[in-house]
């Protein structure tokens, strides 16, 4: 891992070396090639940029947007806004945290799934709805939670048809 | 250049340059505003919010920390909504605080406790049924305990982390109700890259960093009558001992604290600066053979425990220039263990080796896996001299009408090369004393090297010794080191010998302090220079003030070491160090960087 990454960390430190603000920018190019930003490059960063490692993790943990863990394959995203909340979301999170048994923000053990909550994804209509990957599926109950994620085999692709 | 300006505060006229904040302003005219994220020697930060003032024809209150005066300025620091305002301020900190003052290591000493009482703020006028922010505390290190739940976010600790130190070890993570300071990766301290030098604690406003408590496990030892307990004290200790109890700093209280640690308990009582001594004729010798035989110059001091860590961790390039003596805590311990403990008949197990620092850096360095070549760890427990001064309290002593006794021998006697070990450039100056007598083979005719002494963070001086003109600098603050050991590796400065210290001021404004009284803040020089002045007092009053002539360190060489560098010292007087990573960093990241480099 350690040497393989060195190259593409030289090309991003290379680009934004001397332009103010780079710190961001950098993470931002790290996260868009790992879906995360790793450990072991952020101390690179430190090294490379003359940056404290303290300070690099002040800022991948006061914006949301950067993930200090990988992404899971799949990520599931529970719609909390008003419309969605009033029809039920709440239970489909709790469904959803007691069968994959994470948080919001944490990835199974598999690596197969990751938990977030959002606020409205623009499709009211369907409410309460739930987002896997890029499929939206709307009108769901408790127990519909259950069949949709056993849809998404280890293999890979969903069999379910969005709705 | 700046203008004087003049503004009325409170309705006193004041004049000061215009560059001045509200806060600057106030304090040179004596007027004490509340503040709780400000701090003179750390950079601007404006988040408590509590040093908000009433200036006329201004909108908002401003905080004086960050608002520059005018000339012409009025305004008032207490009116009807300030006093308000700061009062709701305070019971917004308490709503999301423990309030568990009465079991917390910094209660009478908290500055969140304090402004509550001032302020008038009183639990039955407020209420809050609201979430509490949880955090376990943080128990890893061995020196440092961080309870976050405490933490009102002021970031003093992140700053003088990062601007005195250099270190770099706390920041901020996430933002909002979730916001907290840590080290990077939410690690615990003890897995971090901190040095343990304990500046945080200093800076502290509240509980949530504190040294970690000895107290009681030597309190276990004193009452174990299997146990002959030996306590032995370190210079910085005796000047600023007696602030737990109302006096000046800078006053001698040696032979008091001798007196209190027998009422306590303490077995023997023996002198870190006989040690300092025994230091300065191993690193003196190891000197002169570094300078004479070409080996690894500069030489650098090893005496504190905080500047060793940090070299570890961020200048490994340098440990070949750390001098092998162990500091004078080690040394004194692998004396008590083996020398003493043959001439007193005690058995070396049944020996639980206490001393008393200014330090919590020392609590690390005690527990160092290596620091156990007499085959018994050199030293069992470390108290901070904040430490001793409870036990004393609990103890009911009533310190400052002790009467005066003497250590115990013969690990007691001490030069006045010892006592300025305490202070930035003691180190130094007691080595040269020696270090010119035993190369020139002539006295010293001024003993006294003031070009050494002061607060200012490097310093240097040049002292012809024989045909050798020795090139040597002093140093403190970790941000100075790093700044002096870069240059020196740029090849900008270039010196023979270092004295490096981890904390501003030397040991005398160490990590393990009292925290100053009344008018005084932490970092405050002049609490500095107070107890500096008591420890170079402390050497103009002895009769014999360089090392090698001290007797008993005649004796020990006599009786024991048979001579500097000879085989017994390498074993129990000598360590080495090496580099180390925080948990979860590659180690071998240097050679990762230098390929890049190379590309």
């Amino acid at each position: 891992m350690e040497t393989s990454v060195v190259p593409d960390i030289a090309n991003v430190v290379e680009k934004w070396k001397d332009k103010k603000g780079n710190l961001i920018m950098i993470l931002h190019e790290i996260q868009n090639q790992y879906g995360y930003v790793p450990r072991e490059i952020s101390f690179q960063l430190s090294k490379l940029l003359d940056v404290p490692l303290a300070r690099i993790y002040e800022v991948l943990t006061f914006y949301n947007y950067f993930k200090l863990k990988p992404p899971g394959k799949y990520t599931v995203s529970v719609c909390m806004g008003t419309a969605c909340y009033l029809k039920g979301a709440p239970e489909l999170l709790e469904e959803l945290h007691h069968i994959l048994g994470i948080k919001e923000g944490e990835t199974t053990k598999d690596g197969m799934f990751q938990l977030e909550i959002v606020r409205c994804l623009g499709c009211c209509g369907l409410a309460p709805v739930v987002k896997i990957g890029n499929k939206i599926y709307g009108g769901l109950k408790r127990s519909d939670i259950v069949n949709l994620l056993s849809q998404y085999s280890k293999e890979g692709a969903p069999v379910a048809q969005p709705v | 250049m700046s203008k004087q300006i003049t503004m009325t505060i409170d309705g006193v006229a004041v004049s000061v340059p215009d560059d001045y904040t509200i806060m600057q302003a106030a304090d040179s005219a004596g007027i004490h505003i509340p503040r709780l994220c400000y701090h003179s020697k750390l950079s601007q930060f404006g988040a408590c919010r509590i040093c908000v003032v009433d200036v006329e024809g201004m909108k908002n209150y401003a905080p004086a920390c960050s608002t520059q005066v005018k000339d012409g300025m009025i305004l008032q620091t207490h009116s009807a909504g300030i006093r308000k305002a700061r009062k709701v301020l305070i019971e917004l900190l308490l709503n999301n605080h423990p309030r568990d003052c009465q079991v917390c290591g910094k209660s009478g000493e908290c500055t969140l406790q304090e402004m509550a009482e001032s302020f008038g703020v009183k639990s039955d006028e407020f209420s809050f049924e609201g979430e509490r922010k949880t955090f376990e505390t943080d128990r890893s290190s061995v020196a440092v305990r961080r309870d976050s739940e405490k933490c009102i976010l002021c970031g003093k600790c992140v700053r003088v982390c990062s601007e005195i130190q250099g270190a770099n070890v706390l920041t901020f993570s996430h933002r909002g109700f979730r916001a907290n300071v840590v080290p990077a990766y939410n690690l615990g301290l003890g897995e971090s890259v901190c040095t343990n030098c304990g500046q945080c604690i200093n800076v502290c406003p509240t509980g949530a960093l504190l040294e970690h408590d000895n107290t009681e496990e030597v309190w276990h030892a004193i009452h174990d009558p299997n146990k002959v307990v030996m306590v032995q004290i370190a210079p910085a200790v005796r000047v600023a001992i007696g602030e737990g109890f109302g006096n000046e700093p800078g006053k001698d209280m040696t032979y008091e604290t001798v007196t209190a640690l027998r009422m306590l308990g303490f077995d023997i009582v023996f002198d870190t600066q006989f040690s300092a001594d025994l230091t300065i004729i191993e690193e003196g010798h190891e000197f002169i053979r570094r300078l004479t035989q070409k080996g690894k110059l500069p030489m650098i001091t090893s005496c504190s425990p905080g500047w060793i860590k940090f070299c570890e961790t961020f200048h490994p390039e340098f440990l070949e220039n750390i001098s092998t003596c162990k500091s004078p805590q080690q040394m004194m311990g692998a004396v008590i263990k083996t020398y003493y403990a043959d001439k007193s008949g005690i058995y070396p197990a049944k020996i639980y080796s206490v001393s008393i620092m200014p330090c919590t850096a020392k609590k690390f360095e005690a527990a160092r896996p290596e620091m156990n070549s007499s085959g018994y760890q050199d030293v069992d427990a470390v108290l901070t001299t904040r430490e001793l001064i409870k036990m004393i309290k609990e103890a009911g002593i009533d310190f400052n009408r002790l009467k005066k006794s003497e250590f115990d021998h013969p690990l007691g006697e001490s030069s006045g090369a010892a006592p300025i070990f305490g202070a930035t450039g003691g180190v130094m100056e007691a080595a040269l004393r020696t270090v010119y007598e035993v190369v020139t083979g002539k006295e010293l005719a001024q003993i006294d090297f003031t070009d050494v002494r002061g607060l200012e963070g490097i310093r240097e001086a040049v002292i012809p010794v024989n045909e050798i003109e020795v090139r040597v600098a002093v140093t403190y603050g970790l941000a100075n080191v790093h700044k002096l050991l870069t240059e020196i590796e740029q090849g900008k400065r270039q010196y023979h010998f270092i004295e490096i210290m981890t904390c501003p001021g030397g040991c005398i404004g160490g990590g393990g302090q009292p925290y100053p009284a009344g008018e005084a803040e932490a970092l405050d020089t002049s609490v500095y220079e107070k107890r500096a002045q008591g420890l170079y007092g402390i050497d103009e009053r002895k009769v014999i003030r360089k090392s090698h002539l001290n007797p008993d360190i005649t004796k020990i060489y006599q009786e024991f070491l048979k001579e500097p560098l000879g085989k017994v010292s390498h074993k129990l007087l000598h360590t080495h160090y090496h580099a180390r990573h925080p948990k979860g960093v590659p180690a071998r990241i240097k050679d990762t960087v230098n390929l890049f480099k190379a590309k």
